[in-house]
């Protein structure tokens, strides 16, 4: 009898936890579900391709296109190298020592500072202080500081995961370390590291509040010319259209494109990261 | 050969050891700047450069607080004895009122009259105080000038509004944006919570493993979506929502954002509780079902126990998340500047606020300070959630069986 109570408790929590699962995965499908549902007239070619115009109720996104995928590729030429050197100084170089747990700790202290203080932060430093004005290269090494501690991690995961012993029998032919770490231990971790960075790439697109006064236009029907010129940004974009814009009302089918576009980029960084890792047959912790 | 080797692996070494510096030397770089750009407010009058407060000879109040000469200038304050002076009605003059005070004439095409007028009007009036440009003191002042309090930091803290454009006097007073911060927060974990640690236990003791590998790349998408998106998704959807069912007169609210917050928080806490739970050894599991133990005993008094330290850091990091996210809570909450006493008012967070109005505050003025300022409040609490994880980290959790 007491058996078959606990069982009954069993039951019932267990099935409890099961439909709180599904409570989350159906909040998620309603999201995505609505905004591809409001959004998915709006995408055309034209929407893609063209500029706004009247007040940003009609034409395109393609400069906040182009100026999202600008400063996604200049965030990643600088976290990409400086966070793939790093994580290969902290995993392979670093014997557990002070320094050692201080680096990782300062990475997470990077990782746990809220998006919109590197906003101020930029601001401060390179669009003030070093007078790179808002422009391309100021919002890109910005976003790039804030996605580092992930390039980092990813790459540290991505190198402990490599056999040691893949290490000891190359050093023991006689290659040097750097060798070492050169033909045998990178080659072998490549596939988690690239993983990780598309992840970061995914994070850039979307991140707004660092942006907002580093390099994000309100308005710029062209394209940019510069690394020193402001673009336009989807995340951004969207932002405006829904709250600041010249006719909120009007612009409303624009913002669900728009919605739409970043969701599809997200969705589209996910797929790729994940088709690579299960190609890889390895597992990279995305976060 | 050799010694070039040799050479290029020192080389190497350095560059990666310098690559390994940049994030403690962008963490430190943060406290700088931000140091550098909100300090300043702490050492200034919330008076805007080149004005100036002036009174009759005769008063004896020699400083007021921002707060005072705020409550003076709305008439909240109308005799001078209520801030330490004489009995004596106080007497406006700022420069809307001229005017009301002298006509055109009186004052000369090109105001050349004014400052004899204010002179005048400053000797005549026991009770008279004149916000005024330094371009219209008269050369011959019979009058004294006031002394306005420097902003402190008790003030900053703990001062309950926060008008930070206001004339004559801004109001920097972080304390309603600090609370609207902790109740959204507080609100989106409360949110969360159940629904994230559920979730992960079912992944991780629960559901078969095809479930899981259907359900885990779902969290992570979420994760993935941006804040604008959430904040976008919330603004059409779920404020009017609200506003329909709890009948408000405005949606956007505490409660708005805590919700879209707590979704936000989800992937965080479903990830790392779920990790956490995965640790618990084996043998441990199936001492337990070997002893009699139903999955669910098993779960409640030996899986979650051991993972409570993992939890706990799931539960900070989610707190960390929902603390310093800035547009989803700036599109769905409100932004009114009070002191919060219900989910169901709009509230303004510490990271909205510097989104909003950073843009529009003159480069280098107390307002823009004071929003470095705000940012050095939000690090502080970054640098607090971290002490906590340290902390967490540091305790032996097979102690807590």
């Amino acid at each position: 009898m007491a058996m078959t109570k606990k069982r009954i408790i069993q039951k019932i929590a267990f099935s409890a936890f099961g439909a709180v699962s599904f409570i989350v995965v159906a909040v998620l499908f309603i999201i995505l579900g609505f905004i591809a549902f409001k959004g998915a007239g709006v995408i055309s070619w034209e929407f893609l391709t063209a500029m706004p115009e009247q007040g940003m109720t009609q034409g395109g996104i393609l400069p906040a296109i182009i100026g999202t995928a600008c400063l996604m590729v200049g965030s990643m030429i600088f976290a990409f190298p400086v966070g793939v050197l790093s994580g290969i100084y902290i995993n392979e170089y670093l014997k557990d020592s002070f320094f050692k747990r201080f680096v990782r700790m300062m990475t997470d202290n990077l990782a746990g500072i809220p998006s919109i203080v590197f906003g101020l932060f930029g601001m401060a430093l390179f669009v003030n202080y070093l007078d790179f004005g808002d422009s391309i290269i100021a919002g890109s090494l910005t976003l790039g500081l804030l996605v580092l501690p992930v390039v980092i991690r990813t790459t540290e995961e991505a190198l402990k995961s490599v056999d040691d012993s893949l290490r000891v029998g190359s050093l023991a032919l006689g290659a040097t370390k750097l060798q070492t770490i050169q033909r045998v231990v990178l080659p072998v971790a490549f596939p988690n590291i690239i993983t990780g960075l598309i992840l970061s790439i995914g994070r850039v697109s979307g991140e707004t509040a660092p942006i907002l006064f580093t390099v994000a236009a309100y308005f710029l029907p062209r394209l940019p010319n510069s690394i020193f010129d402001q673009v336009m940004a989807l995340p951004y974009h969207l932002y405006v259209l829904t709250t600041s814009g010249t006719n909120i009302e009007e612009s409303r089918p624009m913002a669900y494109g728009t919605a739409l576009v970043l969701i599809l980029i997200v969705l589209l960084i996910n797929v790729m990261a994940s088709t690579l890792r299960k190609y890889l047959g390895k597992k990279v912790k995305m976060n | 050969m050799r010694k070039y080797r040799k050479i290029w692996e020192k080389l190497a070494e350095s560059v990666l050891f310098s690559s390994s510096t940049v994030t403690s030397l962008t963490v430190i770089l943060i406290i700088v700047f931000l140091w550098r750009e909100g300090v300043g407010l702490f050492n200034s009058k919330p008076v805007d450069k080149g004005y100036v407060f002036a009174l009759n000879q005769a008063n004896p109040v020699n400083t007021l607080s921002a707060k005072q000469l705020k409550d003076i200038f709305n008439q909240d304050i109308t005799n001078w004895k209520e801030v330490g002076g004489a009995n004596d009605t106080i007497i406006l003059l700022t420069i809307n009122e001229i005017p009301n005070y002298f006509t055109e004439e009186e004052m000369g095409t090109d105001l050349e009259n004014l400052p004899v007028l204010i002179d005048r009007l400053i000797l005549e009036n026991s009770g008279a105080i004149v916000f005024i440009s330094e371009n219209y003191m008269p050369q011959d002042f019979h009058g004294r000038i006031l002394d306005v309090e420097k902003i402190s930091l008790k003030e900053f803290t703990f001062g309950t509004e926060w008008y930070p454009t206001a004339e004559p006097v801004p109001l920097f007073g972080v304390w309603p944006l600090i609370l609207g911060t902790l109740l959204v927060t507080l609100g989106a974990i409360v949110f969360a919570l159940p629904l994230g640690l559920a979730t992960a236990i079912y992944l991780a003791e629960v559901s078969s493993f095809r479930m899981r590998n259907i359900i885990k790349p779902l969290v992570e998408l979420l994760a993935g979506i941006p804040s604008v998106v959430f904040g976008f998704f919330g603004l059409v959807v779920l404020v009017p929502l609200i506003q329909q069912v709890f009948s408000l007169d405005v949606g956007e609210t505490a409660l708005a954002g805590s919700i879209i917050l707590g979704i936000m928080a989800l992937p965080t806490i479903i990830t790392i509780s779920e990790d956490a739970l995965r640790t618990t050894p084996k043998s441990l599991k199936e001492a337990s079902l070997a002893l009699g133990a139903t999955r669910w005993q098993t779960m409640v008094r030996v899986t979650i126990p051991y993972a409570r330290s993992g939890i706990t850091t799931a539960i900070i990091l989610g707190i960390g998340r929902a603390i310093g996210e800035t547009m989803a809570v700036l599109m769905v909450t409100g932004n009114a500047a009070m002191i919060p006493t219900s989910f169901l008012m709009p509230v303004r967070t510490i990271p909205a606020t510097i989104a909003a109005e950073l843009g529009e505050s003159p480069y280098g003025g107390l307002h823009f300070q004071a929003l470095f300022a705000l940012g050095i409040i939000l690090f502080l609490f970054t640098l607090i959630i971290n002490f906590f994880i340290e902390l967490v980290k540091g305790r032996k959790h097979i102690k807590t069986l």
